[in-house]
This record gives structure tokens, C-alpha cells and sequence, in this order.
């Protein structure tokens, strides 16, 4: 398989994880942390396809899922900002009862045809040498949630609102004192949130493995989704390279099992999450003491390089994250 | 912008913080609000600048009967508050805490602003880098860009929380000279503070607190002993602690430095014998707990050493500290000293564990009953901490403490406690030093240092110096908290 092709399958496969990724950066960074991401992406999946199917609508199928989406960030917001109960507690069990709801209405649905989203080439870009078939013979999804990242960053670091969300997860309290209704807007952006991470559930089933089955191949993506967030570093942008990271993983360890046909399938396939974990690894390791110390040791050269690299990996999350805000 | 406030009233549970305060401000001058920890200086501030809504009572702007609901509206109405630890973004750039929340606009035009604030920053003298983060930023220049910030918003009035608490000489010359220069402009200023040498230099007007009420008022050319007479009442109260016999040195600090994100302790050298007391005195936050807390092994100095009876401690893990007979009493007793949902056999039980897997609860039992009794705690061993009230907690924690320590470390034994309780747990402290236990403890109180102490440490902005309570009357005492003889 030649080069381009092979990263346009990457880019390919990416939406579903991208959207999740985007999706979750936004909720954090207003200081809520919603865990359930990996049973969202699951129920959304289900809920897009069943809706296409019955409506004959693709579209309507995205606007289920990005519903249902929000409808479940709505019960995580409601939960913890208006009763004051723990959102991680609260996100573990979202997680398990979306997934429990996406199997057992799914279940009717399951190996049946479906519509789905189909290519759609961009006349005058696709013919391009190299970045033709990499980036413009794609999936109209791929051009949205490619889109959707570069709209994110200019939206945090460009406008006046996205500073005050920036203000928002940092700290709550300065935010409050420059006007922001801390309550409102984290819960706009809990509900934004969820609906893009259903846009990415509803977009695994209608396009990058339409139709719904048990199991059916999301699973796990949830996590990993919140991993590459936090490797991100809350920048839309970085955690779009992480998602695009994970998925060549992905690719890689599909490329290897053909070459090594003898080794267990299951092996290739649990491939990306350690070295993912691996990498998460690289991101933090700069705050630990004992990194300090041992680089202390190495030559001067060596020692700055290093200390550089490290630097330029680490991420610090949204100082208020996951807490609970009260006016005086 | 002339500022009255009228009758305000707020409570917090039981404490009156203010109890009909009425008080008017002129436009274009800086005006002293004094007072202890307590006084309800930072109540009312609070009420005035929108963070609280008072009780009762009513705030006038130019003469104007206004209500806030948010500080955001008391800025809108031209009333702006600049925190103590200022209420910024420190992960955030110099430029976009100055752009947040101030520009209508959607799109950020970070040029233009820059400018803007540069514009500002230098007609105050102050520099700031606007692409620095702010947690890079001293005190001092996060102060600076509040400042600046509110002023952009069209602030009118500018209170002040005790700004001078963490910032260097430097930084308060700097901070002096743009204040003045905003009466100047016709801005009115209140500054918040418990240093009267601070208050007299810079304020032409002060209103002294004391206990949620206004106990006096006065032009700035008012004697210094009458401003103490009014912050800390009339009541004379001397040391009376002036002869007790000292055993052999128990603690002994050299050239000890402590620092932490906003202060910095200073090559403190102290010795303490069996048998004294010594009380630290000063506002809260002036590193009084810093020395406390690492003569209690929880905070390693960056420099000089702790001895402990003859031995080196310094940079000792906790345990060691423990193990030499050292008692510890934290502020916050339910936070840090006791487990609110946790019975009294069932702290005993935790503390005096023994080498067993299993919990002797006869034991345990017999001896919660036994401290009961010797410690005169209202309650049972069944009861849960949480349900004790102050005094009785204060006492549990005394007895959960070695029964004969070396030294004792106690932040604010007495705080919040009735006469009695008061009394009763001196008593049992007093009992201890005679059998020869050294105690160091924080107290706001400026009459229970006086009269419980041999020597007091007067801490000042991370600075100390020592005075024989014996003779020394509150006056002096009170001076010197707000900072006479320091500089």
C-alpha cells in the first residue's frame, strides 16, 4: 500500500475519536469532567443508526445522536452542578447505564443494512499529488471534524467567550467577579460537549462501520478519548494530533498483523493502548520530583535537551477541574 | 465618587461580623479602614464591593441608594476590590487576564489591547510583560495588573484588602505613589489595612474597627497611641508572667529560612527552654505558622537547622519528630487534627495503636472514659467528634497528644472558645511547663499572649523580633503588630 492512501485510511477512521476528543476538551475546559464519554459514544452510535434507519435520513440520525449526546451531558450537569454530587462518581455509572441501553435496544438492529454517509471527493483538490487523496477524497465527516478543531482553537484562543470558558475551568471564582454565570455556562458547555461527542458516536455507525452489532468495535475508544485529551493538554489542536496518533496506531498494528500472521490477532490489537499509555507517560513525567533529580545527574547537553523536550510535552489541566463551584 | 454606607448588618451564624456600621468616604481621598483580625473589616469590604449582600443597611454612591448583586454589577457601578490574594488566572497570560471579561467585542483584538494596557501600566510606573503568565508574576505585579485592569473598566472606587502583606519595599513604594496618584485623578481609594505605620503615612482619614463596630474615627494627624487605644480598647492588660524557672534549652532555632509561594521566614535564630511559653504574635500570614509547622516537622527549611533537645531534626521525616515527644495542635481541628465522623474510643484507638492486627476495644474504651475524665470532655466514648462542640474538641485534641510532651506547637489553642474552656485548658498547659514541657503557640489574641507567655515573637510580614512580656503592656504589643520597630 502506498504512503498516501495509507494515511487517508488513517483520516479516515478518524471522526468518530476526533469529535469524542474535541467534545470532551470543551466540557474540561469549563472545569467539568464527564466520564462518560465511552458509554455516550456507544448509545449514540446505536441511537444514530436506529433514527436513519426508520427516518431514511442520514442527517437525522447525526441530529439523534448528537440529542441523545447532550441529553446524557444534561444528567452529568444536572447531577453535580445542581445537586453537588461528585461528577466522577456520577460519570462511571452514565458510562455503564449507556452502554447496558445501547445493547439491549440495539438488539433488534443488530447485522441489519443501513444508510450511511457516502464519499464525496472534492472535484479540482482530490486529483492533487500526495495530499489529493490524503485530504480531499474523503468523507464529508472527515472535512467536518477536521474543520471542527480548527473552528475549536480559533474559538478558545481568538474570542472574548472563549477566554471567559478558559477563565472558567482555571478558576471559577476570578470568573465570577468578571461577570460569567458560572453555573450557566459550565452547563452550556457540558451540553455543547456531549453533542459533539454524539456527532462522533452517530459517525462511527453511519460511516466508518455503518450498521450496529454486539459487540461493535467502539468500545474502549470512550477511554482511550479521555487519555488523549489530558496528552492534548486541553488544546484542541494537540489532542487532534493525539486522536490522529491513536488511530495510526491502530493502522500500524493492523499492517503488522498481516506481516506476522502467526502471532494471536489479539495481541496487535491491544497494541495502541500501552504505547498510549507510554506516551501519557512522556506528557507528565516532567512534573515528578525524581524526574528532576535523575536529569540533574546527566551531562549539561544532554540535561537541557532533555529538560526542553519535556517542557514542550507537559500539560497542566484546567486548575478547577472537576470541582464544585459555590458563590459566597 | 463619594461612598456611604449606612447601618450595614451582617451575621455568619452566631458571629455579628458587622453590627450597624455607618460609614461615609469622600471622593478623592484615601481612606484607612483599621483594625484587628476579626474586626469585620473584610466584611463589610466585601458587602460594599458586591460579594456579600448585607443584612440589613444601605450603600449610597454619590449619594444614590445602589444594590449589587454580583461583583461584576459593583464594577459596572464603578466599585472595584482588589483581593488579597488577588483573584486572577495564573495559568493564563498577562494580556488575557487583563482581556478577560472586560471587552464587549467577540473577536480579541489582543494589539489593540496590549497598548491599552501598556498606556496604563506606565502612568503608574508599573511594568508588565503582558505575554508573561501570571504565575510567573511576584505578588506585587499581580497586584499591578488588578489594578490596572479595574481601572480600564472604568473603576471609580478602589478598595484595597491588605495589599502589602507578600509584596517587597519596593513594590509598596510603587504601589504608594500610584495610589496617591489616583486621588489625585479624583478616584476614591480605601485601603484596608492593620499596619498603622502604613495606615499613617499614606491615609488622610482612618475608621478604626473593633468587633463588627466603628469604635472611632479620625483626621491622619491623630496620635499613634490613640489609634491603638481605639482598635484595641481601653483595657490595660501587663504581663504577669515574671518568674518561672527554665529548665535546659528544648528547642533551638539557627539561621532557620522558610518560604512558601507568598512568604518568606529569614534566618530566625530562637531558643526555647523547658518550661516557657512563647507565644507568636502578629496578623495571620506573617510566618508565624511557617515556623510553627516546621518546628513540628511538617515543612523543611531551605536553610539553617532545627535542634530538638541537643538533636539535629533538620530535614527529619515526621515521624522522627513524633517520636521526640513533639505535640502538634493544628488551626483546624476537624480538618486537620480530628476525623469528625469518628467516635472518641475510635480516636484512641488510632492514636495508640499497638503492634496488633486487632483493636483492643476494652482497652480502648477504658482509656477514651479515663481521658474523659481527666480532660473534662462533655461526652461519651461512643460519641462522635463531630457531634462535640468547639470547646469539648479543643479538649479531645489535647488529650490525644503525648502525655508528657517535650514541646508543644499549638496554633490558636483558644480560638473561638468560651471563658471557661479558656481557662480550663490554660490550666492543664500551665500544668505541663511546670513539669517542664516547652510550648510555642499562635494566637490573634493580643491579652492571651500577654498574659500567657514568658516571651512573645512578633512576626511582620515574614520579619521577627522578640519582647519580655514581663512589664510589657497591650499598647506595646499593639504597636508592634502593626509594625512599629521593624523597619
Amino acid at each position: 500500500m502506498d504512503l498516501p492512501i495509507l494515511i487517508g485510511s488513517i483520516l479516515a477512521a478518524s471522526p468518530p475519536i476526533l469529535f469524542a476528543v474535541l467534545g470532551e476538551t470543551i466540557t474540561e475546559k469549563a472545569g467539568v469532567i464527564n466520564l462518560s464519554l465511552d458509554g455516550s459514544l456507544l448509545l449514540t452510535a446505536m441511537v444514530g443508526f436506529v433514527v436513519a434507519l426508520h427516518m431514511d435520513s442520514v442527517i437525522a440520525g447525526f441530529l439523534a445522536g448528537m440529542v441523545v449526546g447532550s441529553l446524557i451531558a444534561f444528567i452529568l450537569a444536572f447531577v453535580s452542578m445542581t445537586l453537588y454530587q461528585p461528577q466522577v462518581a456520577t460519570g462511571f455509572v452514565l458510562t455503564l447505564l449507556c452502554r447496558d441501553l445501547a445493547y439491549v435496544f440495539g438488539k433488534a438492529y443488530a447485522h441489519i443494512p443501513g444508510p450511511q454517509v457516502s464519499h464525496a471527493a472534492i472535484p479540482g483538490f482530490s486529483d492533487l499529488p500526495l495530499i489529493g487523496p490524503i485530504l480531499f477524497d474523503q468523507n464529508p465527516l472527515v472535512y467536518l471534524s477536521l474543520m471542527a478543531v480548527i473552528l475549536v482553537w480559533f474559538f478558545f484562543f481568538k474570542t472574548q467567550p472563549g477566554l471567559l470558558l478558559q477563565g472558567l475551568g482555571e478558576r471559577p471564582a476570578a470568573a465570577y467577579v468578571r461577570g460569567v454565570d458560572v453555573t450557566a455556562m459550565r452547563y452550556l458547555y457540558t451540553l455543547i460537549g456531549g453533542a459533539i461527542v454524539g456527532l462522533g458516536g452517530a459517525s462511527f455507525s453511519l460511516m466508518v462501520k455503518p450498521g450496529w452489532a454486539r459487540p461493535y468495535g467502539i468500545e474502549g475508544t470512550g477511554w482511550i478519548a479521555l487519555a488523549i485529551v489530558i496528552f492534548g493538554g486541553w488544546h484542541p489542536i494537540r489532542a487532534a494530533v493525539g486522536a490522529l496518533l491513536f488511530n495510526a496506531l491502530q493502522t500500524a498494528a493492523n499492517l503488522l498483523q498481516s506481516v506476522m500472521p502467526d502471532v494471536p490477532t489479539q495481541l496487535f490489537s491491544t497494541l495502541p493502548f500501552p504505547v498510549m499509555i507510554l506516551t501519557l507517560l512522556l506528557v507528565t513525567i516532567g512534573n515528578a520530583d525524581w524526574t528532576k533529580r535523575v536529569l540533574n545527574r546527566l551531562p549539561e547537553g544532554m540535561r537541557r535537551f532533555l529538560i526542553r523536550t519535556l517542557k514542550a510535552l507537559q500539560t497542566s489541566p484546567p486548575a478547577s477541574l472537576g470541582t464544585i463551584f459555590k458563590k459566597e | 465618587m463619594k461612598v456611604e454606607l449606612k447601618d450595614i448588618h451582617k451575621r455568619f451564624g452566631p458571629i455579628q461580623a458587622n453590627d450597624g456600621i455607618t460609614l461615609s468616604i469622600e471622593p478623592g481621598t484615601l481612606h484607612g479602614l483599621l483594625g484587628e483580625n476579626g474586626a469585620g473589616k473584610s466584611t463589610l469590604m466585601k458587602v460594599l464591593s458586591g460579594f456579600l449582600s448585607p443584612d440589613r443597611g444601605e450603600i449610597r454612591l454619590d449619594n444614590k441608594t445602589i444594590r449589587f448583586d454580583s461583583p461584576a454589577e459593583a464594577v459596572a457601578l464603578g466599585v472595584g476590590m482588589l483581593h488579597q490574594d488577588p483573584l486572577d488566572f495564573p495559568a493564563l497570560r498577562v494580556i488575557d487576564n487583563f482581556l478577560l471579561g472586560s471587552p464587549r467585542e467577540f473577536l480579541l483584538d489582543r494589539k489593540y489591547h496590549q497598548t491599552r494596557l501598556a498606556e496604563l501600566a506606565n502612568r503608574f510606573g508599573f511594568r508588565l510583560d503582558p505575554e508573561a503568565r501570571v504565575s510567573e508574576l511576584s505578588i506585587g505585579e499581580r497586584q499591578q495588573l488588578e489594578i490596572v485592569r479595574l481601572l480600564a473598566l472604568g473603576v471609580n472606587v478602589l478598595i484595597l484588602d491588605e495589599p502589602t502583606t507578600a509584596i517587597s519595599t519596593q513594590q509598596r513604594e510603587s504601589l504608594f505613589r500610584a495610589l496617591s496618584q489616583l486621588t489625585e485623578e479624583g478616584k476614591t481609594v480605601i485601603f484596608v489595612s492593620h499596619k498603622l505605620d502604613e495606615v499613617k503615612s499614606l491615609c488622610s482619614k482612618v475608621t478604626v474597627l473593633a468587633h463588627g463596630r466603628v469604635t472611632g474615627e479620625a483626621a491622619m494627624d491623630c496620635p499613634t497611641k490613640e489609634l491603638v487605644k481605639m482598635m484595641f480598647g481601653q483595657v490595660l492588660t501587663v504581663g504577669k508572667r515574671c518568674e518561672v524557672r527554665l529548665g535546659e534549652p528544648i528547642l533551638e532555632l539557627q539561621n532557620l529560612s522558610l518560604s512558601d509561594w507568598r512568604l518568606e521566614v529569614k534566618d530566625l535564630s530562637l531558643k526555647v527552654q523547658a518550661g516557657e511559653v512563647v507565644g507568636l504574635a502578629g496578623l495571620e500570614g506573617s510566618g508565624q505558622q511557617l515556623v510553627l509547622r516546621a518546628c513540628a516537622g511538617l515543612l523543611r527549611p531551605s536553610a539553617g537547622r532545627i535542634w530538638i533537645a541537643h538533636r539535629d531534626m533538620t530535614g527529619r521525616p515526621y515521624q522522627d519528630f513524633i517520636e521526640a515527644s513533639i505535640g502538634y495542635m493544628p488551626a483546624a481541628r476537624l480538618e486537620e487534627g480530628l476525623i469528625a465522623g469518628m467516635t472518641l474510643a475510635e480516636h484512641i484507638a488510632l492514636t495508640e495503636r499497638g503492634p496488633s492486627l486487632f483493636i483492643d476495644w476494652t482497652m480502648a474504651v477504658e482509656r477514651a472514659s479515663q481521658r474523659i475524665r481527666e480532660f473534662n470532655i462533655k461526652g461519651q466514648p461512643t460519641t462522635f467528634v463531630g457531634n462535640l462542640s468547639g470547646g469539648n474538641q479543643q479538649r479531645t485534641l489535647l488529650s490525644l497528644l503525648p502525655s508528657q510532651p517535650k514541646l508543644l506547637l499549638m496554633e490558636h489553642p483558644t480560638r473561638g472558645l468560651d471563658m471557661e474552656s479558656m481557662e480550663y485548658i490554660w490550666r492543664l498547659l500551665q500544668a505541663l511547663t511546670q513539669q517542664g514541657t516547652a510550648i510555642l503557640f499562635i494566637s490573634s489574641d493580643p491579652e492571651e499572649l500577654l498574659e500567657r507567655s514568658d516571651r512573645i515573637a512578633i512576626f511582620f510580614g515574614g520579619k521577627v523580633r522578640m519582647m519580655d512580656t514581663c512589664g510589657a503592656s497591650l499598647f506595646d504589643l499593639g504597636e508592634s503588630i502593626g509594625g512599629k520597630g521593624f523597619e
